[in-house]
């Protein structure tokens, strides 16, 4: 599997990351190289084997309803890019 | 004081040689004369450290404390550490002061040990070489010229170099077992669960496990001790009883069996390195250990197995880096759509980017079944090459590494010859098990590692086969000769 | 336009927010209202290095929704990452269920409103967390945004495309609001956002087995709302294809101002939220143990409730609807019927005059200044003859505006009821001897006379006679 100049940017896009015009086919040469690598998984026999999300085989456990945090706002704020009145402030969410 | 063991400082300081806050000095002048050469730290709590180095003095003098009391000790710096910066290696959390502390670096200060400053690593932990840190890379105290490993390079080297006596790393496909190996120092990845991941910052949750650099099994198993344990705040961290580690270093190896996977020992392996190896299954069978060769037949398939999962993760977790509400953020953005991308696209650097694509890839519709359900599935076929492996042998050998540590720059535009460093150590962080790399010997006057690998909870066992053969070896005790 | 000759196909996605007290993966606390941010802890805002763990109330609520439509509890579900970018979403993910869900099949029974039942599908319902909220107004160019809400517990209850009117979809809308509210895992406060719901609509020519391209409708906040964007969309997409277009698959917003709806983002730009399990959690297991317990503390719900008032209480089925569509209003009249002789009296009641003064005053029934007991002791006066209905009214609005229980009143106003014959027959004699006149008329067979010499008896007793016993001697007496 190799991907296109094309499909770095879409793939760049969906991730949110602003790529160079001029690093893209680098980029897709690089990329195209892992996923030669991955497609080694190709040859491997899967079929009636389960898919192992999690290296043990455990269940969730459960946490109390009880409120254990306090308001740390202006502890989380003082590092926080762009604040005002408490909120976080980004440009003009359009809906 | 930096040629001693952690036991034998803890022992001095209980027996007033020297107190905690001579320590912490003498340690903190080291990393002032040293440190120029390896960049092994990023971030220095000098002042911090002398206060606790205080406090841990007044506790000692009153006869309180825990073994590890003011002993000092240095934290990669993916642990966010309340107060403190916490930029793991990267330029996206350049100016983040961490609002609260990692539970690892929570039970270690608790336990009255001194934090000195933060290591040096690759970029959120991805790479091989410690050479895509923002902080630039960090070098091997064995050679400058080479890299000391990554991802948790500035940790291993500092130890190495004396800078420190024990430092914690992460190791998501291999590195703390790599960079200990190429440094010459004990590094252990203990069981996935056995240490609590609240505060550490994730790059791939399901593998990603903390553990300790230090120079001997045993200084390894008091500071973990001290790190393990379930914590509630971590839905994945094991509720099961830490065993004591240094009571049971003791255990013999007589009679263990001992596993080496054929294909650990195949095509791509440096020759020296295996006759090193060799050396070290001589040792551990004059010790009394039975030595067999097994297979591990999907482990070929690891480190593409390794490639859709751990990416497929990493581009998961490093959504939440937007500049929204920490951490780097664009200046002047025209709109949301350009805060993401330029905050995003500034702030990673280039193999963090890459490994973001790879798994936006693997994870997107269409593509899904084929790469990450298919990683997944050959995930369950390492992993019981594993359990079978453990049904006929108690502890499997082999190396850590294919060679000795590389030039700095000489992978760095490759990243498959990158990724495939860590071929050895990738299928443990696959499987869930606990690893270790031991000193075993050199190539070419660098170190090498041994990697021993046990079953599930186990990381005991691992601790005193070490034990048992650093009591035979001293490559362990090798100091690079700059920095004795 | 006509809808002759369409059929309509509508789904709901219904977000329920459970009521626990803190969130779905952090202990943080869930109160509304809260100043900005000073609920949203390191977790809630997807710091470095944070973990979720699960909240067990929410999974219990979860459960016990699912065991109220009569679905399949999953032995073990799963939580899947899904990804978008957006500022109210500080993790870029939100943490979901996707293909294993806690709840499976089920059904809601509805009643429409020619008295016909259906039965609706419930396809699923899963956990999840909510989203926080960004605020347009008071921050110059920019949005504020505020994670108070962001972690909230949800279960999200999709239906099959079962509805084929606004009327019904609102009809499902309303049950389900019930039940949750029976179920006490959500207050259903619609304004705050505690129960949102998002229509599926689509259109497709009559008889057609195929479905029609739909639209997904967005932000539908109200009973109203939901029923009038619903039309409205019914008639848009109706009016689109009668003249010869295509309806587009995309998400549209509704404007509660405007009455109609808009696009929002179409099929082309939707996102591709690449799910995939959390690995941050492992699979919830539940045991039938647990759905056990569970079940036990099921409370009555609305069905098997109003089911029992019509044969416990002789009611009629509208009736007993009405009084179950709330367990508050149902534990209200229970509360008032165990207490008085005619349950069908303490029905009326409630259904009539409470009902009226409450809609009146705008108050819930938790809200009523006149207690069930205390409704209980003024129907007590009518059934022993204290006083007529007609009295009690007046008798319940002094009560309504607080002057006190209903023997206080009565006694304060001295509205008791006279029984006692003999006083009545003086009165009914005195109002016979003066009105001679009306004697004649009345023996003359004029009989509608007869509701004069009622009236001047009463009047006489300023109401306060027992109208049967007026009745009963006015008849004899005028015998002659």
């Amino acid at each position: 599997m190799s991907l296109t100049p094309d499909e770095v940017k879409a793939v760049a896009h969906l991730a949110r990351l602003a790529l160079d015009d001029a690093d893209v086919p680098r980029y897709a040469t690089e990329l195209s190289s892992i996923l030669q690598l991955v497609d080694e998984l190709e040859k491997a026999p899967t079929d009636n084997v389960s898919p192992m999300a999690h290296p043990l085989d455990l269940s969730q456990r459960l946490r109390e309803d009880q409120v254990t945090e306090t308001d740390q706002r202006e502890l989380f704020q003082e590092i926080a890019p762009s604040t005002g009145d408490g909120h976080y402030l980004v440009p003009p969410v359009i809906e | 004081m930096h040629d001693k063991s952690l036991r034998e400082l803890a022992t001095g300081l209980r027996n007033r040689e020297f107190s905690s806050s001579e320590l912490t000095r003498h340690f903190l002048d080291r990393i002032g004369q040293h440190d120029s050469s390896l960049n092994s730290f990023v971030t220095l709590c000098e002042a911090e450290a002398m206060k606790s180095a205080e406090a841990a003095d007044r506790l000692l003098a009153e006869g309180d404390g825990h073994v590890l009391t003011g002993l000092p000790l240095a934290h990669k710096d993916i642990f966010c550490t309340r107060g403190v910066k916490t930029a793991c290696g990267s330029k996206m959390l350049d100016n983040f002061i961490a609002p609260y502390d990692a539970t690892v670096v929570e039970k270690l200060s608790a336990a009255g040990m001194v934090t000195l400053g933060k290591t040096n690593m690759d970029e959120f932990a991805m790479g091989s070489s410690n050479e895509t840190s923002f902080y630039g890379p960090v070098r091997n105290p064995w050679d400058t010229d080479l890299v000391p490993g990554g991802s948790s390079g500035g940790s291993a080297a500092a130890v190495a170099a004396g800078l420190v006596p024990v430092a914690t790393g992460t190791d998501t496909g291999g590195s703390i077992r790599q960079p200990a190996a190429l440094c010459g120092v004990t590094g252990i990845k203990p069981t996935y669960g056995r240490v609590s991941r609240w505060g550490m910052i994730a790059f791939a949750s399901s593998l990603d496990q903390a553990g300790v650099f230090t120079r001997s099994a045993e200084d390894a198993a008091l500071v973990l001790q001290a790190m393990a344990g379930f914590d509630e705040r971590d839905s994945t961290s094991l509720d099961r009883e830490v065993p004591d580690y240094a009571a049971d270093l003791s255990a013999s190896v007589e009679g263990l069996k001992i596993g080496l996977p054929s294909e650990y020992f195949s095509a791509g392996l440096d020759d020296t390195l295996r006759d090193v190896v060799d050396q070290a299954i001589k040792e551990f069978e004059r010790l009394g250990a039975e030595v067999r060769e097994i297979s591990l037949p999907n482990s070929g398939l690891a480190v593409a197995t390794y490639y859709v999962v751990a990416p497929a993760e990493a581009s998961s977790n490093l959504s939440r880096f937007d500049g929204v509400r920490y951490g780097y953020r664009a200046d002047n953005p025209v709109d949301l759509e350009d805060l993401y991308k330029r905050s995003r696209g500034e702030g990673f650097g280039r193999e963090v980017q890459r490994r973001i694509m790879i798994g936006t890839y693997v994870l997107s519709a269409g593509y899904f079944d084929a790469y990450y359900l298919k990683a997944q599935k050959v995930r369950q076929l390492i992993s019981d090459d594993f359990r079978k492996a453990f049904e006929s042998v108690d502890l499997i050998l082999g190396p850590a590494t294919q060679g000795p540590a590389f030039r700095l720059g000489d992978k760095l535009d490759d990243p498959v010859s990158m990724y495939l460093n860590d071929i050895y150590t990738i299928p443990a962080n696959l499987a869930g098990l606990p690893g270790m790399s031991v000193p075993a010997g050199f190539v070419n006057g660098l170190p090498v590692g041994l990697q021993l690998i046990a079953p599930w909870f186990a990381e005991g066992r691992l601790l005193s086969a070490a034990h048992q053969y650093q009591q035979v070896t001293d490559w362990h005790r090798r100091v690079p000769g700059d920095f004795s | 336009m006509s809808m002759q000759g369409w059929e309509v196909v509508i789904g709901l996605e219904v977000h329920v927010q459970l009521k626990t007290r803190s969130k779905i993966f952090s202990g943080a606390a869930t109160a509304y209202g809260a100043e900005a941010n000073t609920q949203a802890c390191a977790i809630d805002l997807g710091m470095p290095g944070v973990l979720p763990v699960l909240n067990r109330e929410a999974v219990r609520m979860a459960a016990r929704f699912g065991l109220a439509i009569d679905a399949e509890i999953a032995p073990r579900s799963v939580f899947a990452r899904k990804h978008y970018f957006y500022p109210d979403l500080p993790k870029g993910y939100q943490i979901s269920q996707y293909e294993l869900p806690i709840v499976g099949k089920g059904h809601l029974e509805i009643t429409l409103e020619d008295g016909s039942a259906r039965s609706i599908g419930v396809t699923r319902a899963h956990l999840e967390e909510d989203a926080g909220k960004s605020v347009h107004e008071g921050f110059g160019k920019a949005s504020g945004i505020d994670l108070n809400r962001a972690g909230t517990p949800l279960i999200e209850v999709v239906s099959e495309p079962e509805m084929r009117s606004a009327k019904e979809a609102v009809a499902y809308l309303k049950k389900l609001h019930s039940l949750v509210r029976y179920l006490e895992i959500c207050d259903g406060n619609m304004q705050e956002g505690s129960f949102r719901c998002d229509a599926n609509v689509s259109v497709r020519p009559a008889g057609s087995s195929e479905f029609g391209t739909r639209t997904e409708t967005k932000n539908l906040n109200s009973f109203r709302f939901v029923e009038k964007a619903i039309n409205f969309e019914i008639e848009r997409q109706i009016d689109v294809l009668e003249s010869g277009g295509k309806v587009v698959q995309e998400t549209r917003l509704y404007n509660p101002d405007t009455g109609e709806t808009r696009t929002m983002r179409s099929k082309e730009e939707a996102n591709d939220y690449r799910y995939f399990p959390d690995p941050d959690l492992l699979p919830v297991e539940l045991d039938a143990a647990f759905l056990d317990v569970l079940r036990a503390e099921l409370p009555e719900l609305p069905d098997a409730k109003a089911a029992r008032f019509q044969s416990e209480y002789g009611l009629s089925a509208e009736d007993a609807a009405v009084l179950t569509a709330s367990r508050e209003l149902a534990d209200y009249f229970e509360a008032a019927a165990s207490r008085v002789k005619d349950a069908k009296l303490a029905a009326n009641w409630v259904l009539s005059e409470l009902g009226g003064y409450l809609n009146r005053d705008d108050l819930e029934i938790t809200e009523s200044p006149i207690s069930s007991d205390a409704l209980a002791g003024l129907l007590a006066r009518i059934e022993d003859n204290t006083i007529s209905g007609k009295i009690a009214k007046e008798v319940f609005e002094a009560m309504w505006s607080g002057e006190g229980d209903a023997d206080t009143v009565i006694e304060a106003r001295g509205l008791k009821q006279i029984t006692d014959a003999g006083a009545i027959a003086r009165i009914v004699e005195e109002v016979i001897a003066a009105n001679a006149g009306q004697v004649e008329q009345y023996r003359a067979g004029k009989e509608k006379v007869f509701g004069f010499f009622v009236g001047q008896v009463m009047k006489a007793t300023q109401g306060k006679a027992n109208p049967a016993e007026v009745n009963r001697l006015l008849k004899e007496k005028l015998q002659g």
